[in-house]
């Protein structure tokens, strides 16, 4: 059997105007024609041609797109390859990879289409060192953000999950391995409870990983600002609760506090600041730091400006800061008399570009009232809206992981289905070990560990076997 | 005192493999070796001794039985062996998927040991010496010969170690301890320092059996008796089914108690164990009775079950109840047992240390890897039990021999033969305790069936040299058979016919809707070939083995193509095989951890490298572009 087809986002998760999803494997062809609607059928198509026609899943139609045919060996890894040319933003490419996976494809490992391509000699000898790298730096990203990233909560989940399964398991095991001291008769209907009740939380995990909600990572946001000007307030607002203390004293937020939020479907990790001015205190002098540190490395800052109060040092100090990221600037209390107006904060930004010799820079600006809940929603819809023109780069590593961990958990789920399936077909208790194990498999390729010994030590740890 | 310089001499016979030991794997190595047309010569301690079973009374069980049903595949001989001394015979797992169903039969011990002993005496090619081998003789690390303990010097081309557990063995029960192999038996006090000096890495293991009782003081009313099955299949593919249908002999069950677990924890600081006393790494599938009660303390029975050690004999093994505790704590722990209160004990139960290898010095092939010539099978390797000893010592006599004969080498992968995996899991996986067969080790095993071990191996077999054309023709015979009807009963289409319907509730099964044909109908559970005679008028006489390969077939067609699906991923990677000369540390970007150890262990194939714990899967990948570069 040829290695599976494999699928993965060529052009990373950037601002880009279009994006690539390109398939790759014996099956690439099949695949596409499950999900193309176009003037013809692809398998069918000569190699090198390009066809315009629309991705659907089901009934929802993804997007507009140009495929690419190309047959191997005639390709960059000289299997059968399609890539699909869909309109950019990461939120379109990520549907699209998701469609391409649901109806067949597996994920790629990191380094996989250059692996492939080396070892299919489409690739000069002399790269093997730079494929190799590849391979290995792809990997130890991949390995970060895909362990390091999951969110607690889930881990202890997957991994409760595990020892139910790896008990369950060997327990059928030891009584087939000693079946005069140990008896599996009957067996299916306790493990079908089990069945049924880790299938509900694989569902939950499932659905939350359309959101993105498995992974602590989301769009990166910083709040920054001067003490006081109702960044804390802002944070309860978008979070929907009382999460930071909010007091009209300046500097009441010393440490950085941390809220993952959902805003018309996109995950915003938001970190709230404390004020950024220059401060004796030393504690509070820590938290300003690390607020600076975070601004820099943030994939969205958001500045929020005391429109009742003059600008002042500490002000230009962050726009200093701001200017050439991805930023939303909020002139916060516009239920007060408005002192500082987009134009002075325009005028502001403007000194910063010219000192810097660089060209005109256009950052949005949205007057909110954090206490009166006023302006939220526009807030939202221009985050949406840089969100889906690509505007925020994301790091296209995390969305391949999260997906990838989403077909790990939909495996699982589907041979816990099968094991159902084998309970009520009223299978011999040997065969619900196979999809049990499988689903112990796919679950520990989500929290980075390995079979290896467990079932066999399982065994020996929890059950008593004769002689 | 070993051998002086003056009575060192050179013998003439020109043997090409010499093997060490006739337990279990000594003897397959022997006969295979022999088969094949290479002069041979065994070694043992005691010819009494020849295929002793020292612990329990029985072969096969799970997993076990498939290994000694692959083994009579390849042309071995524990299976025929059985198939004539057996006194009792089970086929377990019976009311579970085929994949789990494995014979265990009772042996008589002493006939066992008898029969095979003739088998050995019989056999062309084939020199028994009773000697003890003192060291084994290499020049520029290829082997040359042995020398024994009286100093003769055998010069041969293969050597095969299988010591069993008797390389400076000793035998332990509370502060007792006794210089000595199974059964009081010589051990063999010299071999190890050879082989250390050789560079080989040892373990010391330690196992345990129980005690062994006089019957006559035996209660057997106050337990349950375990009968054998009614209709009795043998092990071996060669065995007329009607030869074993024999006058069975019962084993019997019952249980230890509250009063025993008591006794045993009051003495616990008087077992060699806790005491220190014992240093070896013991099994943990088969722990003594004191292990059971301290590890598994909620519990509040563990079965006990009295099998007889053989016809001629009045001892009856105490199967559940291995222990290392002094002699008088052994007597009152017995004795709580229903049905033993008078028990007599003939043999007390040990607890046996002995000297083995890290089997990771091992190629696939069971030759170490930096001796050329000299292989190894069974306890030795680090395994347990007889079936796993021989099913190596065939393999290790095997490779011998073709080494010798300047042959290709065998090596079974895991999705050949549960003896593929044994093998692999020895030399590629870490173990601290002596390995067990299991049939939760196996991940193909679907595929790896007691019923068709003939259909995956006789061909091995035949194309090695130890199965001859009749056997083969047989099979093929079985196999076309097999095929033909399968491909008749989906051809054949049945209507909505009321006949039809009445089998179909006579066998509680859905009347059908529309027409099916007749394998469709096999795979529903209820239903089987045997089922459907009455509406299949075209079927023809077919064996018993036949129709059972036609059901399973039909039956699990789907799990069997999933596996063989698996299989042929499986095969990629197994196949990519590793030059011996490869420089790890040239390969810059494996991560430190997979660079020492692929170095150590010199990996086979990307397979095997891919189960060594430490190597992961980017390690893999990058070994792999590198290979192809290379």
């Amino acid at each position: 059997m040829p290695d599976r087809t494999i699928a993965a986002i060529s052009t990373g998760m950037t601002s880009s105007g279009i994006g690539i999803v390109r398939m790759s494997g014996e099956e690439s062809f099949q695949i596409i024609d499950r999900i193309y609607k176009g003037k013809e059928k692809l398998a069918e198509a000569p190699s090198h041609t390009i066809h315009y026609g629309f991705i659907r899943d089901g009934e929802e139609v993804i997007d507009e797109v140009l495929v690419m045919l190309m047959r191997g060996p005639r390709s960059f890894t000289g299997e059968d390859t399609v890539e699909i040319n869909c309109h950019g933003g990461t939120f379109v490419v990520n549907r699209l990879l998701e469609t391409v996976i649901k109806h067949g494809a597996k994920p790629a490992e990191p380094g996989e289409f250059t692996k492939r391509a080396f070892l299919n000699g489409r690739m000069d000898l002399s790269q093997a060192e730079a494929v190799i790298d590849v391979i290995n730096s792809r990997n130890e990203y991949a390995l970060k953000s895909s362990v390091g990233q999951l969110k607690g909560s889930v881990k202890k989940k997957i991994t409760d999950i595990r020892n139910k399964i790896i008990y369950h398991t060997a327990f059928i095991e030891t009584a087939l391995d000693d079946p005069e001291h140990i008896s599996v008769d009957g067996y299916g209907a306790t493990l079908k409870l089990t069945v049924d009740e880790i299938s509900a939380v694989l569902k939950d995990l499932i659905d939350s990983a359309d959101d993105g909600r498995i992974m602590k990572e989301g769009i990166q946001t910083v709040i920054v600002g001067k003490p006081n000007a109702g960044k804390s307030s802002l944070l309860n607002v978008l979070a929907g609760k009382e999460r930071a203390i909010v007091t009209d004293i300046a500097g009441t937020t010393r440490d950085t506090l941390e809220e993952s939020i959902q805003l018309q479907g996109l995950c915003l990790n938001i970190i709230d600041t404390a004020g950024i001015r220059d401060t004796e205190d030393i504690i509070e002098k820590i938290g300003v730091d690390k607020a600076k540190q975070y601004a820099r490395d943030a994939d969205l800052i958001i500045y929020v400006v005391d429109s009742s109060r003059e600008l002042d040092e500490d002000d230009k100090k962050i726009m200093d800061l701001i200017y050439d990221k991805k930023s939303i600037i909020l002139l916060n209390k516009s239920d007060l008399d408005i002192i500082v107006t987009k134009e002075i904060l325009q005028n502001e930004i403007k000194k910063c570009c010219n000192s810097d010799g660089n060209s005109e820079i256009t950052i949005p600006m949205i007057e909110i009232s954090a206490k009166e809940e006023q302006g939220i929603k526009l807030l939202e819809n221009t985050l949406k809206s840089m969100f889906l023109h690509g505007e925020i780069d994301l790091n296209d590593e995390i969305y391949i992981t999260n997906i990838r961990q989403k077909t790990a958990l939909q495996e699982a789920y589907n041979s816990l289905q099968k094991v159902n399936e084998s309970i009520t077909e009223n299978m011999p208790e040997d065969f619900y070990s196979i999809d049990l194990m499988d689903a112990y498999e796919s679950l520990g390729s989500i929290t980075g560990e390995a079979i290896g010994e467990d079932l066999v030590n399982e065994i020996f740890s929890k059950f008593c076997m004769g002689k | 005192m070993k051998y002086s310089a003056n009575s060192v001499w050179e013998n003439n016979d020109n043997y090409d493999v010499v093997v060490i030991g006739a337990g279990h794997a000594g003897c397959e190595a022997a006969l295979a070796s022999a088969r094949l047309g290479l002069r041979t010569i065994c070694f043992t301690v005691s010819v009494n001794s020849i295929a002793l079973m020292p612990c329990n009374p029985n072969i096969g069980g799970s997993s076990k039985g498939h290994l000694v049903r692959e083994l009579d595949a390849l042309g071995g001989e524990m299976g025929k062996v059985i198939d004539r001394t057996f006194i009792q015979s089970k086929m377990l797992n019976k009311s579970k998927g085929p994949a789990v169903h494995s014979l265990r039969a009772q042996a008589d011990k002493e006939e066992y040991s008898r029969a095979m002993r003739q088998v050995l005496q019989n056999q062309e090619n084939l020199d028994i010496k009773q000697m003890e081998v003192t060291d084994i003789l290499t020049e520029n690390g290829k082997i040359t010969g042995v020398q024994t303990y009286s100093g003769a010097i055998y010069k041969c081309k293969s050597v095969v170690l299988c010591t069993g557990t008797y390389l400076r063995a000793r035998c332990i029960y509370g502060e007792v301890s006794m210089n000595t192999g199974p059964n009081g038996l010589q051990p063999a006090k010299y071999l190890t320092e050879c082989l250390k000096s050789l560079g080989i890495k040892m373990y010391r293991f330690k196992t345990g059996t129980p005690a062994r009782i006089d019957k006559n003081s035996v209660d057997y009313s106050k337990m349950e008796e375990q009968f054998g099955d009614k209709r009795v299949v043998p092990f071996s593919f060669t065995t007329d089914p009607e030869d074993v249908q024999i006058d069975q002999a019962s084993c019997w069950l019952t249980y230890t108690n509250e009063n025993t677990h008591q006794i045993i924890r009051e003495n616990l600081d008087r077992s060699p164990l806790f005491s220190g006393m014992i240093e070896g790494t013991g099994p943990r599938y088969c722990p003594s009775i004191e292990d059971k009660v301290v590890k598994f303390a909620d519990k509040k029975r563990h079965q006990v079950f009295i099998e007889p050690e053989g016809l001629h004999t009045n001892e009856v093994y105490i199967g559940g109840m291995s222990s290392s505790l002094p002699e008088d704590v052994q007597y009152k722990m017995y004795r709580s047992v229903p049905g033993l209160e008078h028990a007599k004990i003939v043999r007390n139960a040990y607890a046996i240390e002995y000297d083995c290898i890290d089997a990771r010095q091992l190629r696939p092939t069971l030759e170490f890897k930096q001796i050329s010539g000299l292989f190894s099978g069974g306890q030795f390797n680090g395994s347990s039990g007889y079936e796993e000893a021989a099913a190596q010592g065939l393999v290790a006599g095997i490779n011998a021999a073709l080494k010798v004969l300047g042959r290709e080498q065998l090596v079974l992968d895991r999705s050949e033969a549960y003896i593929g995996v044994l093998i692999d899991d020895l030399v590629t996986k870490e173990s601290h305790e002596p390995y067990r067969m299991m049939t939760s080790r196996a991940e193909y095993r679907l595929l790896l069936r007691q019923d068709n071990a003939d259909q995956r191996l006789t061909e091995i077999g035949h194309r090695i040299g130890l199965i001859n054309d009749d056997r083969l023709n047989k099979l093929h015979e079985k196999i076309g058979m097999i095929d033909e009807e399968i491909k008749r009963l989906e051809r054949t289409h049945v209507g909505t016919t009321e006949p039809v319907q009445k089998v179909l509730r006579d066998h509680g099964s859905t009347e059908l809707i529309s027409g099916t044909t007749l394998a469709e109908m096999i795979r529903r559970p209820e239903l089987s070939y045997e089922a459907l005679e009455s509406i299949d008028p075209d079927r023809r006489q077919l064996p018993e083995d036949v129709i059972d390969q036609i059901n399973i077939n039909i039956k699990y067609a789907g799990y069997i193509s999933r596996q063989l699906r698996q299989v042929e991923q499986f095969k990629k990677l197994e196949y990519k095989k590793i030059p011996e000369d490869i420089d790890y540390n040239e390969i810059k970007s494996l991560r430190i951890e997979a660079k020492q150890k692929l170095t150590e262990f010199k990996p086979a194939s990307i397979g095997q490298a891919s189960r060594i714990s430490g190597v992961s899967p980017a390690d893999i990948s990058v070994l792999l572009v590198y290979l192809s570069a290379h």
